[in-house]
Parts: C-alpha cells; structure tokens; sequence
C-alpha cells in the first residue's frame, strides 16, 4: 500500500511542486497521475522513487515510512521498485540482455537465475530473441519495452512509470499499457504519470487528478476539466 | 556471496576491459605512474647499492685500545675475553708489544735502529672490530667509553671520522628518498584520482541507472576501485621494467669499474621485498586515488526522474 499524508514537496528555487496531498494507493492497484504540466505527477513518483524527500507530510510505501528511512537503506528499498521512464534510460553500449539484467546484477542474482529471469521479462514485452541487440538498433517502441523490462526482471512490489507512452504511437502506446495492467493482474503496485487521456479512458482505472501541486479529484469517472495537454 | 564474488570478478574484468578499449590513454596514465614510482625505486636500489658496495670498508672499523706499558699480557688476556663477551663486538684480536715490535722491525725498515732500543717501547694492543650493525656513531662512541673505562687502558683511538660522515651521507639519501617517494606517491594519488573523476563523469548516466535499480554505493564504486588498482599494478610493473632494464645496463661497467679498483662487486637489483614494496605502493596508491576520487564525485550523482 501507498500513503500520502499531507505532503508538500518545496524544490531549492522555492517553488512547491505538491502542496499538502494526501491520497492512497493499495497493493495489487493500478493508478493513473494526471494533471498538467508542472500539475506535480512527476514529483510524487520522485518521492516514491526516493529521488526527492518530501518538505512535509509522510510518505509509507509497503509500511515503509520513507521519511525515515536511513540513506544506507535505499538501496534495498529501490530493488522493491521498478521505474520506467519516458526517455528509457538504457545503457548504450550494453547489449539488451545486459540492460535488462541490471537490477538483477545489483541484487547479487546467479547466473542461471539471471538467465532465466531476463528471458522471460523479455517474452513478457515481446522482445525474446533480441537479447544481444544494441539499444539503438531498436525501434523506440521496442526501447521502451526493454525499459519497462528492465523495470519487471527483479519482480517489484511496486511499478512506477513517468510518461512511458510519452514517444509511443497510439497503438503502441495501448500495448505498453496493456503490459503494465498484465502487471498489475498479478499484484504488482503500478502507478503511471501520464499525458495521454486516450489510454486512461481505454483502461478505465482509478485516475488521481493533480492541479498546481494539489489532488483535485480521485476516481475513474471522466473528469470535465482534464483536456490535459502537454 | 556468491553474486558477490561474481560482481568482484565482472567488475575486474570490466575493468581490464575498458582499460583495453582506450589503450593510448591507458599506456599514458601508466607511464607517468611508472616514472613516479621509478624514482623512488632507483634511488632505493641506489642506497642499496651505496651500503652495498662500501659495507666492507664499515666493517673494516677498528678500535684500537692501547695498554698503559706495566700491564702484563695474562690481564691482556682476560680484558680481551671481557671485551668479545660485550653485545656489538664481532672480533677481537691481541697484539702483543712483541708481536708489534717484530712487525715493526720487519716492515718499517727501521730494524737496525730499533736494535739500538734497550727495551720495547711499543704497548700491548687489542684491535676491537665492531659487529657490521653496531658501526653507527652512537654504538662506536659507547664503545670507545666502555674500553676507555679500563684502568689499565692508556689510549683509546675509533679512527670513525669518515664512518661518521658516510652514515650522514646515507641518512641524508634515506631521507632524501623518503621524501621523494611521499611526494611522487601524492603524485601518482593525484594522477589516479583524476584519471577516476573523468571516468565517473564519462559513466555518470550508467551510474545514475544503477543508483536507480537499487546499486549501493560500493556496487558502484567497486568498478573504479578495480580500475585504480589496475592503474598502479601497470605503474608498478613498468617501474619495475624500467629500473630492472637499468640495472641491466649498468652491470657491466660497475664491474668494469669495480675490478680496476681491485673489487669483485657487482651491481644489484631490486630484491623480493622491495619488488613486493613497489607493487604493493602502486596497488595501495592505486586504490586509495580510486577510492578517494569515487568518494568525491560519486556523492553527487544521484538518478534523475
């Protein structure tokens, strides 16, 4: 389960990127953030990532209060989560196997164990048999994938994804979708920021609405006021 | 353990890897490790050498301890047993007045006059050699006191003028060499721990993606670690080539030169333990540069959204 408990998120140049939010998210719950930009999607999967700590309120992932949690923690509490980002973040120069076989490798997995668990993320986005291929010999669709495999491979409790369609055609960006809901059927947490109304209309999950740093509304019933552009 | 043991030997091999794919960056970091782990070296196996060579002449220092002229040889005698019982002494060896005066009369060329004497001038002698490790001036003074303090000794001479001012020159070297191998290994520590900043600037997304999938700081650290120590394992190694090519030069004409003045020395190279010293300074070096440098950049790196 997630938790937001009145938090307010100030960045350095004094601007409050969330402002007393509260809201939460069970376990095995598929959630959509959206809001404009700058609505502060982005800095709640901050927080969560432990990218960001908040200014105030409390933050508890999975009975974890993040506030508290000591630096020589998070390591171990970030191979709990798995992050997809808009802009993939592979390793260039490591072949696709490699990319996905990271957290894998950061939690000290054996090889055959590591074999195993990258093969079959990559048949769950589709990409079995491109393991040795560079990243940019892949489409950027096919990028994406890896990204969101490289997010699975260690079986996180939680699936946090900024923008992941942000790049993708529309059909392309329904199957990566449609990836992220075949995680969520089977109990991972998955919590998408997202632009794309199409894609939260066709799924039909709970939305948090955000506007200027504060929840505006929780629910899956369309909301009038999201002609939420870039 | 064991995913940690395999991370070690990946991050090793990375290591070497990338160290392979920029060879002539590589070859120039190592090199100017080398030279500056070459100096010291030299200059070590050069005081080596110094103590080496002129060890004999050291040992060669004899205490000379001249009886007062009523002293009977049987006190000689025991006086001498006294002095080979003390710590530091390696030898020691009677000279009578007889024995003195015969000698004398056969290598002076004064044998005619000497015939002339009534009696022997000459004294009763003990020729007191040091151990080679108590020829410092400070174990020769306390010496020289010690036989000095006999009532039946009239003179005392420690011919050690020179003795002193060659253990002054070595302790100059020692230091001088101490010095040079502090500053040099600041030097290669710099050399190290810039060669590291660049290298974590040129991986810094790899960084941030690794912080991110949960790598710890010493998961990500670890690489560079391996990348310094392998810096000062090739420094070392090159050193070592270096400095050993020298000493092969040389062979020949300090034999050259020591057989003119009647020596059999030769030239010698670096020893096991001063080998295993040179590697064990370039992999320390090699590692604290990494792991300082690791320590200063790594900090700031943390995975962006």
């Amino acid at each position: 389960m997630i938790l937001f408990e009145r938090v307010t998120k100030r960045y350095p140049n004094g601007r409050e990127a969330l402002r007393a939010a509260s809201f939460s998210i069970d376990r095995g719950e598929m959630v959509f953030l959206t809001g404009r930009s700058g609505a502060g999607k982005s800095t709640v999967l901050k927080l969560i990532a432990m990218l960001e700590r908040p200014t105030r309120g409390t933050v508890i992932v999975n009975g974890q209060n993040l506030g508290a949690l000591k630096s020589r923690h998070l390591p171990a509490y970030r191979r709990t989560l798995g992050v997809v980002f808009q802009e993939h973040r592979l390793l260039d120069d490591r072949p696709v196997f490699d990319n996905v076989a990271l957290p894998l490798v950061v939690a000290g997995a054996a090889s055959a164990e590591r074999d195993k668990r990258v093969r079959a993320a990559l048949d769950q986005v589709g990409l079995l048999g491109k393991e040795r291929m560079l990243p940019n010999e892949l489409s950027v669709g096919e990028q994406q994938r890896v990204g969101i495999a490289r997010a699975v491979v260690a079986k996180p409790s939680v699936l946090i994804a900024d923008e992941p369609t942000g790049n993708l055609d529309p059909g392309l960006a329904l199957e990566v979708m449609k990836l992220f809901k075949r995680f969520c059927d089977v109990g991972v947490t998955v919590i998408i920021a997202t632009h794309d109304l199409h894609v939260v209309h066709e799924f039909g999950q709970r939305r948090i609405v955000l506007e200027d740093g504060q929840i505006q509304g929780s629910g899956d019933a369309p909301l009038p006021s999201m002609s939420a552009t870039r | 353990m064991r995913g940690y043991l395999t991370h070690h030997a990946q991050s090793l091999v990375g290591s070497v890897g990338r160290l392979a794919r920029a060879p002539f960056a590589t070859a120039l970091t190592i090199l100017v490790i080398g030279l500056a782990l070459a100096l010291p070296l030299a200059l070590e196996l050069f005081v080596a050498n110094a103590m080496s060579a002129t060890g004999g002449f050291t040992g060669a220092v004899d205490v000379s301890v001249y009886f007062k002229p009523d002293v009977a040889m049987t006190r000689v005698q025991q006086l001498a047993h006294s002095a080979r019982a003390r710590a530091g002494v390696a030898a020691v060896q009677i000279i009578s007045a007889d024995q003195a005066l015969q000698e004398f009369r056969q290598y002076s060329g004064f044998g005619t006059a000497l015939q002339a004497l009534g009696s022997n001038p000459l004294p009763n002698v003990l020729h007191v050699r040091p151990a080679a490790d108590a020829t410092a001036p400070a174990d020769l003074d306390a010496l020289k006191h010690y036989l000095a303090a006999w009532p039946e000794v009239d003179l005392v001479q420690v011919d050690s003028e020179w003795v002193l001012r060659f253990n002054a020159i070595l302790d100059l070297l020692r230091r001088v060499l101490g010095i040079a191998a502090l500053l040099l290994g600041v030097g290669v520590l710099a050399v190290i721990g810039n060669t590291i900043r660049l290298e974590i600037q040129g991986r810094r997304t790899e960084i941030e993606v690794v912080r991110l999938v949960g790598g710890s700081t010493g998961f990500v650290r670890r690489p560079f670690l391996y990348t310094g120590m392998l810096y000062g394992l090739g420094g070392a190694l090159l050193a070592w080539g270096m400095v050993g090519t020298a000493v092969l030069v040389l062979q020949a004409p300090v034999a050259n030169l020591s057989r003119l003045y009647g020596s059999s020395y030769a030239l010698q190279g670096a020893g096991p333990e001063v080998i295993a010293g040179v590697f064990g300074a370039g992999l320390g070096l090699g590692w604290l540069g990494a792991w300082l440098a690791a320590a200063r950049h790594l900090r700031g790196i943390e995975p962006r959204a």
